[in-house]
This record gives C-alpha cells, structure tokens and sequence, in this order.
C-alpha cells in the first residue's frame, strides 16, 4: 500500500485507508468503520465469558459483559452506524446469552435498538443467540466485503475476518512491546478481538503467519487513545 | 550430660567425646515439661540435633507397636522451607538414629516425591516426616486430616526467620493453627537465625487464643566473629551494572587459595554471568559448578551431590543454596554484588565453615561504586553484629481464603470456630469478623454484589450451619493450585541440534521468563545453564535452543530476586556520602569519585536529598538520591513524573535503582525550578501519597503483579503448568482484563483490598517512602548543573538496562509512529 493512501489520525485516534478499494477506519478501541455502508464492525466480544468460567468454578468478575457493552456503546457513539457487525464469537459459550443476566441484556438492547444487527456465527457460538433479535448469518457481504468469523485458507480479496485474536510484537529500542491490532494485507483484514475478557496471540506464531502476505502486510497497534500503523517489517518474527 | 537422655543416647554422645550443649539440654528440659521454643543460634551450633533430639528421645521410649494397636501418625513433623533442606535433614538424622540403634522411621515428603510414595506415606506414616509448608497445607486438607495428625506430638520450624517473612509464612501459620486443633498436645519448635525482633517469631510459635503468648527463648550467643572483607580490586571497579565482572581475575585466585568456595549472587543473570566469566579464566580446569531456581531440577541435584562428595571446588548459586544446608566443606564465601542487608549478610557467611569456634570467611566484591559504598557499611554492620531482618507482616487476605478452601476440603467447618481457630496464629491476631465473612463469600462465590454465582458456588452453608464443598472437583482444583509461590510466566527451554527447528523435543534445560524469550528472534543468542544458546523459536509453552556460539550473547532478565537495600545500611551509606573523609574503609578510587562530586557538585548531609538538575544529550534530567532501595524509588519515580507531567516539564521517563532515581523530560526543570514554575519542596510534599498514589497505583502496572498473584493465591485464576498450553483450551484469562474490569466495576472487591494492602505492606515500600518524604521536608538540597555530575553517572549508565513498563512503552510506540512518518515523508 502506498504511505499517501493512509491517513493516521492520532487526534481521532484512529487510522483510515483503503482495503480494496472500500475506505476504512480502525478505530483505536478495536472496532472498524465503514462510512460507504453506514456499519461499524466489531469482533470476538466472548460476552458472558465471566460467567462461562464460573460455570467451571472460577468465579471471574461477572462484570465483563457490563464492561464489554460500556466500552462498545462508546465506540458507537462515536460513529452512530445504522448497521453493526457482530464477527462471530460474540458469546463465550453456547448458554451465555439465554443465561444472561436481565441488567446486560437490557443493555445489549438498548445498544441494538434502532440499529440492523447482524450476529455472524463464530466457533464459540455456532448457533444464533437466543431472544436477543438481529439477523444471524455464517457470513455476510457488502459491496467488496465479505464478513466472516474465521479467515479462510484461500481469502478472496476483501474478507473481513477475526477469531485470531491477533497481536503484534515490536522491538522498540530493544523492548518488547506487545498490542493487540488490526492485521491487513491487501486482501485481507483481521479485527481485533473486542471482549474485556479476550487476551491476544502473536500473529507471527507459527500457526498463523502463513495466512498473511508479509511484504504488504500492516498491522495498526491498539494504543491508550490512537492506533499505532507498523509495516510487516518491524513486527518480530518467531 | 543431662538426666532426661536415655542410655543410649549417652552413649552414642560419649562414643564420640562430645556431652550435649547446654542449649541441646535446654530443648530437653523445655520439651518434658510441654513447652514450645525458639531456637536461636549460629550455623554450627548443632541447632538441627537440638531441635530433633527431644523427638528422638520420646520417640526411643515410645516402643514399637504394640499387637493389636493398628496404625500409627507422625509423631514429629519437620517443616523446611526448602525441599532440599529436608532431605539434606533425612541425611543427617538418619546416621545417628541408625548408630544408636534407634527404631524411628524418618522420611520425606515433597514435591518431588514420588506419588506411589506419597500415598504408602498415607497408610504407614514415619514417625518423623520432614515437608515443605505448601505438602503440609496439602496434607491437612485431606478428608483424613483428623486421623492422621492425631498423635503428632512435636512440629518443629526450620529457618523459620525465612519463613515467616512472606505468604508462605502466613499459609504455615494457618496450618499451624490447624495442626494444634487436630493435635491439642502439640508442642512447637522454631529454628532460626539471629533476628532483630525474636518476640515476634516466639508469639508466632504459639496459640494466640492467649494473645501475647510466646514461646520459650533459647539463644546460643555467636561463635567466633566472622572473618569478612571487601575486595578492593587494583582493577576499575566500574560505575553501574551487576555483573562485577572486572574483578573475575581476583575471585579466580581466591578460589584457587580456598578448598571450596561458595559464590552468592542476587539474581540468576548474574549468576549465569559470572559462571560464564570463571569458565573462561579457569586456566587450571577446576570444577567449578553453576546453581539456581531456573535449572532443570537433575541438573541441580547432580551439583548438589557433588558439593556434598567435597568433588566441586567453587559453586556459583542464588538463594536457592542460602538457607541452612550443610554443604560439604565450605571455607569461602564470595558474595558477589552487594547483600543488600546486614542480617542477610551475616547469614549467607554463615554458610562458611559448618564450626562454631572456627570464624566464617567472607569476601564481598562489589559490581559497582555505589556497591562499594553498599558493602563497606555491610562490613561494618556485621562487625557491630547489627540485625535488619524486616519486621513480620500481618496475615494476607488471599492467603486466607486460600487456607478456609483448604479447611472445607478437609471436612465441613463451622464459621464461629474457624474464626476462633485462624485468629490464633499469630499473623491474622488483628483479623475481623467482617473481613472474615468476605473471604468466605469470596472462597464461596467470588463475593461480586452482583450475585450472579449463587449456582456455581465452590462451598455451600449446610443445614447443620456448616461449610462444606459444593463438589469433589473443588477439592481438586485446590490441590493442584496450593501454595502461595507465583513464579512469572516461564517457558521450559528445549535443547535441539541446529536447524531441526522448534517442536522436535530434545532434552529440558530449565525453563525461562516468558518476558525476556518475547525479546528474542531467530538466531539470537542467549547465555543459560551456563552455556551459550542459540534461539530456534517457540512452539506451543516450550522455547526450543540449539548450540551457540560468539560473545556478544545477551542474559535473561528475570523479574524478582532483587531485594531492597535495608534501612539499615541505607542510613550508613548517607553517612559514608556525607563525610567520605570520616567513614572508614572506603577505597581510593571511590574517594576521588565522591571528592570529585563534592567539587562538581555537592555532597549531602545525612539529613539531607540531594536534587542535580542539568541537561544531557537532547533531554533535560532531575536526579535525586534517596538512597531508600528500588521498590520505594520505583513508586516515587511514578509519583514524580505525575506531578512533574501536570507542571509542564514534558517528563518522558525514568528509572529507580537502590540508590537514586532520575527523571528525564523535554524542559529543563531546572530552569523551571529557577523561575518557580514549580518548587522541589511541593514536588516532594507528602500529599502525593494522597491523592496521586491512589490514582496512580490503580493504574499501575505494579499493582497489577500483585494483584495477579492475589488472584491466583486466592484461587480465583488457576496457576500455570508448563504444557497445558498444549491442551489447546484456553484455562485462564489475564488477570490484567480482570484487574481493568473488576476496577471499573466493583473498586472495593476482596481481592482489590487484598492487592492493596500488599501494596502498601510491602511492595511499593509505600510506608518507607512517606518516612523519608517526612525525613527531607525543609532539607532538600538543589544543584543546577551544566552537566551530568559524577553521581548521577551510574543512574544514567542504568538507563536501557532495566525493562520498560506501562506508560513508557506508548512513548516508544508513539517514537517510533513518528520515525516512521518522518520516513515516508522524506523524498
């Protein structure tokens, strides 16, 4: 990608550029804008993840979902999209939403109303959330897009995937620093995952740095209130 | 000798020349008339006999099993902090047993014991078991506990100094207190190195049911002084770094003068350092060994056998060799870097020469010229036999919900009686039944006001009013996650020939902190197990190394192992700054260095914090000499960048050591000091351990460590075992996402409160950092300088060598955002 095509916006706190053809924006709170489609993009909330693992006998803070929801309806705030994109994995487990406490839920509502909502089915959550409304699909295409859980092996250009949960390693002055980010190649975009609950994999580990065209690859790091853009180049290789 | 020593012991005394120390009969005297003691005497004083002897005793009268009479518990459990202590112990017990002829079976119980073991263990009980506290918290809460316990009769604390220092202290604590429920006749004795404050270890061998109560004192008085001396090297002794690798030459020739040498260093980078340096000048191929907690466990056991054959001429090791094992023969100890407290050196000494009326020899070498400083007032202490053990802590809260998860996997409790029962050990005296009723919601629920785990609850109030666990998996949980040891995330490192690549297995070398392999690419090499390594990469939880080779290898970094500079000699350095001419023993080159500062700029008085200002390269820098240790430093440095941010001095980092602590930024503060855009007075006010510590600590990514070992200590997040990764189901989540959304969300949680009491006790050395802010108020002395001053150039030498933490790595990211824009733009 040509460095002109690209804006970095630190006062927004956000980078947008063209992914084939489309104009994005990746917004520093890990959601991705599409002003051509009036949507906002959102992957992996694992909502209710808190709660999954007590199901388990570790009673994790069951404050996720709250703190999930707060942090996506600012994002939305930002951006007020008629449609937003749910990526898949937006529930932790398969009875995260029908055992979802009635505060979340309300809250969860409140964010949709008004709005197209579509649930993109992820491996978490394979099968619609129940009573929750919304439009659910396996995948789902805009224009160029295409919209997905997980990256497929063979990408046609414009697939907009998560699931990966990527993040990136630079070393800065000989200092490890590690973000969460936005991975894009050309023909492919990965999100972020977005749930307070969801850690992140390096995406030069083994397992997934074949998925990506290095020499075009960029990844924009998930800073405290910007987007950091670093070329393939910088990321350390395992 | 001693009425209460039976035929058998008098003669196996006598068959050797000795008669039992009067400290020996003591024990005797105090243990037939039921009394716990605390033992306090100097290496070589026979203190492991003393304390087992009454137990020997009783056990030689108790007889064999009568017919009939089925099973038998322990009579005597001997708890080490160290797995290597009790079985050095079974060693040295077993011999006379077995020459007196005595029918006492004596064993050990570890980690690393076998598991067929552990469970025979369970149905044929030794008389004496020798443990660790994390198998005794284990053992007691078996659904057997009762039984098994019911006939034990002594416990015995070795180097119960080290223990009760630190959350394992307060576990054994707990334990201790059950151990009296389950055995009402129990009598205790503590082992222990000279303390500073031995009341406090004698409450702690007791009940507290009657607060105040205390165990008997029994002192030996030290033997001979030990000999100690500082190395003053003909070499330059270097201005910063830890590595003292300059005097390498002189600590080679002292070991080929010695029969054994031990080598104490702080951390284990300096250790594979140095191991590395001696290897390299060892001309005459001695054998010479490498030791620390990061090895692989055979390769440690290999060394250790060795040291005990007299086969090794000098050891390299941490303070996994500190405590009281008997190693062979020791005539030497080199302690390389400083002590960082008198107490501490005094101990380590010890370690030379297992014979009382014989001194100890000792030899510090420092690694740099504040060491120097550092060591001459450890010499000094140690001569006036000064103690600056740290005082004990009160019981932490995730140790305690750790103990009640334990005591309901045991057997249902009843909550009146549990509380009586944990407010008798010694550190939770002060525990309130509010605090109390919270852990148990917390060990039951998690304790959230959102009351969401009502159905997943781990224990559940019965109809009789008792707690009990909600099911069998709990119980199992706990026993894979006990004990309050949290060690950084490590990687096992895996030896590979070159090229095979990651994933091929290959034998285990030890294992690494997670934190320093995330620095390394392909190819880099690294020193470890004193050997150059070769980095191949990563695969699944296993960091995988080929043969390397070059000298321009880097050394893991690891977190932790470095202790704060005490008080103690904290204070003696200022003296020795204030008047370099007056204090004794410091050596020429390090005069010239603090003569030179007082013509460059000045040396402060006792009472007084020195403040340099002056430009450096294109940042401006605040140094300020403290002398208060890291961690106090560490907190202040936060506090300062806080304040110097909202004043407008652009502050962009900095970095604390032991010493002192700088501040670098884009304005000169200096100058703004000068034209009073701030002053060094409200810069250093007190009130920032109001207001600004609070927001700073919720943010820190200090408080945010701690709080990880909370929750795992409490059980909220299991620990992690090398390899179950691999299972590929993802077992926890970063306690980091639920420090954040616990903070945002319900701020006065348990385990919050715990993580700041931590905090505050200890961590960020928040209590010795309001001391000397109250210490320096009205005395802070300013010099603007032209340039950097002779002091301040070690603390510029350490910038780059320490990790980067939180707010420091966005200004990398946001440096190197801009280089790369600045690139793009150029034609």
């Amino acid at each position: 990608m040509n460095a002109l095509a690209r804006t970095v916006n630190a006062e927004a706190g956000s980078a947008s550029f063209d992914f084939v053809g489309v104009r994005v924006t990746c917004d520093h709170a890990g959601v991705l804008h599409v002003p051509a489609f009036d949507t906002l993009v959102v992957s992996d909330l694992h909502l209710e993840k808190g709660a999954a693992f007590a199901r388990r006998n570790m009673h994790l803070p069951p404050w996720d979902t709250a703190a999930t929801l707060a942090r996506l309806g600012a994002a939305m705030a930002r951006y007020n999209p008629g449609r937003v994109i749910s990526l898949g994995d937006s529930f932790h487990d398969g009875q995260g939403a029908a055992a979802m406490p009635d505060l979340f839920r309300a809250g969860l509502a409140a964010l949709m109303a008004g709005r197209e909502w579509i649930w993109i089915a992820g491996n978490h959550d394979p099968r619609p959330p129940e009573n929750l409304g919304g439009l659910s699909a396996d995948n789902f295409s805009l224009g160029a897009l295409t919209f997905r859980h997980e990256p497929s092996r063979r990408p046609t250009p414009g697939e907009v995937a998560g699931h990966l949960h990527p993040a990136a390693t630079v070393i800065l002055r000989g200092h490890p620093v590690r973000r969460a980010c936005f991975v894009e190649d050309g023909v492919r975009l990965v999100m972020p995952a977005f749930g307070a609950f969801t850690g992140a994999a390096d995406i030069a580990a083994p397992r997934t740095a074949p998925l990506f065209d290095w020499p075009r690859l960029n990844a924009y790091l998930l800073g405290r209130d910007r987007v950091y853009a670093m070329p393939g180049r910088l990321i350390a290789r395992r | 000798m001693s009425a209460l020593l039976p035929k058998p012991f008098q003669d196996w005394f006598a068959s050797r020349g000795w008669t039992p120390r009067p400290h020996q009969a003591k024990l005797l005297d105090l243990a037939a008339k039921g009394h716990s003691a605390l033992l306090i005497a100097p290496t070589g004083a026979g203190k492991t006999l003393a304390g087992f002897l009454p137990s020997l005793v009783e056990l030689a009268q108790r007889g064999r099993l009568r017919p009939g009479e089925a099973w038998r518990g322990p009579h005597t459990l001997y708890i080490s902090p160290l797995k290597a202590l009790a079985v050095d112990i079974e060693r040295n017990l077993s011999r006379p047993v077995a020459e007196m002829g005595l029918d006492i079976a004596i064993e050990t119980r570890t980690g690393d014991t076998p598991a067929h073991k552990r469970q025979r263990q369970k149905l044929s009980p030794p008389d004496i078991l020798l443990t660790t506290p994390e198998q005794l918290a284990l053992l007691i809460a078996q659904p057997d506990a009762e039984r098994f316990f019911a006939q034990l009769r002594h416990a015995i604390f070795d180097e119960l100094h080290a223990l009760v220092t630190s959350k394992r202290g307060h576990l054994l604590a707990l334990g201790l207190a059950r151990l009296r429920k389950l055995a009402p006749a129990l009598r205790t004795t503590g082992l222990s190195a000279t303390v500073a404050d031995p009341d406090a270890l004698r409450r702690w061998l007791a009940s507290q049911e009657n607060t105040g109560a205390m165990a008997e004192l029994v002192a030996v008085d030290g033997g001979a002084k030990p000999e100690i001396s500082v190395l003053f090297s003909d070499e330059r002794v270097p201005w910063a770094g830890h590595s003292a690798l300059y005097a390498v030459g002189d600590i080679y020739e002292e070991i080929k003068r010695r029969r054994t040498t031990l080598l104490f260093v702080n951390t284990r980078s300096q250790a594979e350092l140095l191991f590395q340096a001696l290897w390299t000048a060892n001309d005459d191929n001695l054998p010479i060994a490498l030791h620390h907690g990061s090895l692989d466990v055979s390769q440690r056991r290999r060394v250790e056998e060795a040291m005990q054959r007299n086969a090794l001429r000098a050891i390299v090791a941490t303070s996994t060799l500190d405590l009281g094992i008997d190693w062979g023969d020791v005539d030497m100890v080199i302690h390389v870097g400083a002590p960082k407290g008198a107490s501490r050196l005094q101990q380590r000494i010890g370690r030379a020469n297992h014979r009382m009326d014989e001194p100890s020899r000792g030899l510090l070498v420092p690694s740099n010229r504040f060491e120097v400083l550092e060591c001459v007032a450890a010499l000094q202490a140690s001569g006036a036999g000064a103690q600056d053990t740290p005082p004990l802590l009160d019981g932490a809260m995730d140790v305690l919900a750790q103990h009640v998860l334990g005591v309901a996997c045991a057997g249902p409790f009843d909550e009146d009686a549990l509380f009586d029962e944990i407010r008798s050990a010694e550190p939770y005296v002060g525990l309130d039944r509010g605090t109390f009723a919270d852990t148990i919601d917390f060990v039951a629920t998690g304790g959230y006001s959102l009351r969401a785990y009502e159905r997943y609850a781990k224990i559940r109030k019965a109809a009789d009013g008792r707690w009990r666990i909600a099911n069998p998996r709990v119980a199992q949980q706990y026993r894979l996650n006990v004990g309050t040891i949290i060690e950084a995330p490590m990687l096992a490192i895996r030896y590979v020939r070159r090229g095979r690549g990651a994933g091929r297995g290959g034998p285990t070398l030890g294992k690494i902190e997670e934190y320093f392999v995330e620095s390394l690419r392909h190819g880099d090499t690294f020193l470890f197990a004193g050997r150059v390594l070769r980095f191949e990469g990563i695969r699944e939880n296993e960091c995988y190394v080929s043969d390397g080779s070059g000298s321009d290898v880097m050394v893991p970094a690891y977190m932790g192992g470095k202790f704060p500079l005490s008080t103690y000699l904290a204070e003696s350095v200022r003296a020795m700054i204030a008047d370099p001419a007056r204090a004794r023993g410091l050596p020429p080159q390090v005069l010239e260095w603090l003569e030179l500062q007082g013509k460059k700029s000045v040396l402060p008085k006792r009472t007084e914090l020195l403040v340099e200002t002056f430009p450096n390269g294109s940042r401006h820098f605040l140094v300020a000499y403290p002398f208060e240790g890291r961690l106090a430093h560490q907190t202040l440095g936060m506090l300062l960048t806080r304040r110097l941010e909202r004043a407008g001095a652009k502050p962009l980092g900095f970095i604390a050591s032991d010493y002192a602590l700088s501040v670098w930024g884009l304005e000169d503060m200096g100058e703004m000091v000068r034209r009073r855009a701030f002053s060094l007075d409200e810069l250093f006010s007190e009130d920032m351990l109001g207001d600004d510590l609070e927001a700073w600590l919720d943010e820190s990514w200090m408080l945010k460590r701690t709080f990880r070992n909370c929750a795992v200590i409490a059980g909220l997040i299991e620990k992690r075992y090398p390899g179950q990764e691999k299972s590929g189901r993802q077992v926890n989540v970063g306690a980091d996402l639920i420090y954040d959304v616990l903070r945002a969300h319900e701020p006065d949680h348990f385990l919050l409160r715990a993580t700041r009491a931590d905090a505050a006790a200890g961590l960020l050395d928040v209590r010795r950092l309001a001391d000397m802010l109250a210490r320096i108020r009205g005395n802070i002395v300013h010099k603007r300088l032209g340039h950097v001053s002779p002091l301040a150039v070690p603390v510029l030498l350490d910038i780059g060598r320490e990790p980067v933490q939180g707010g420091a790595k966005e200004s990398l990211l946001a440096e190197a955002a801009e280089e790369l824009l600045t690139e793009a733009a150029s034609p």
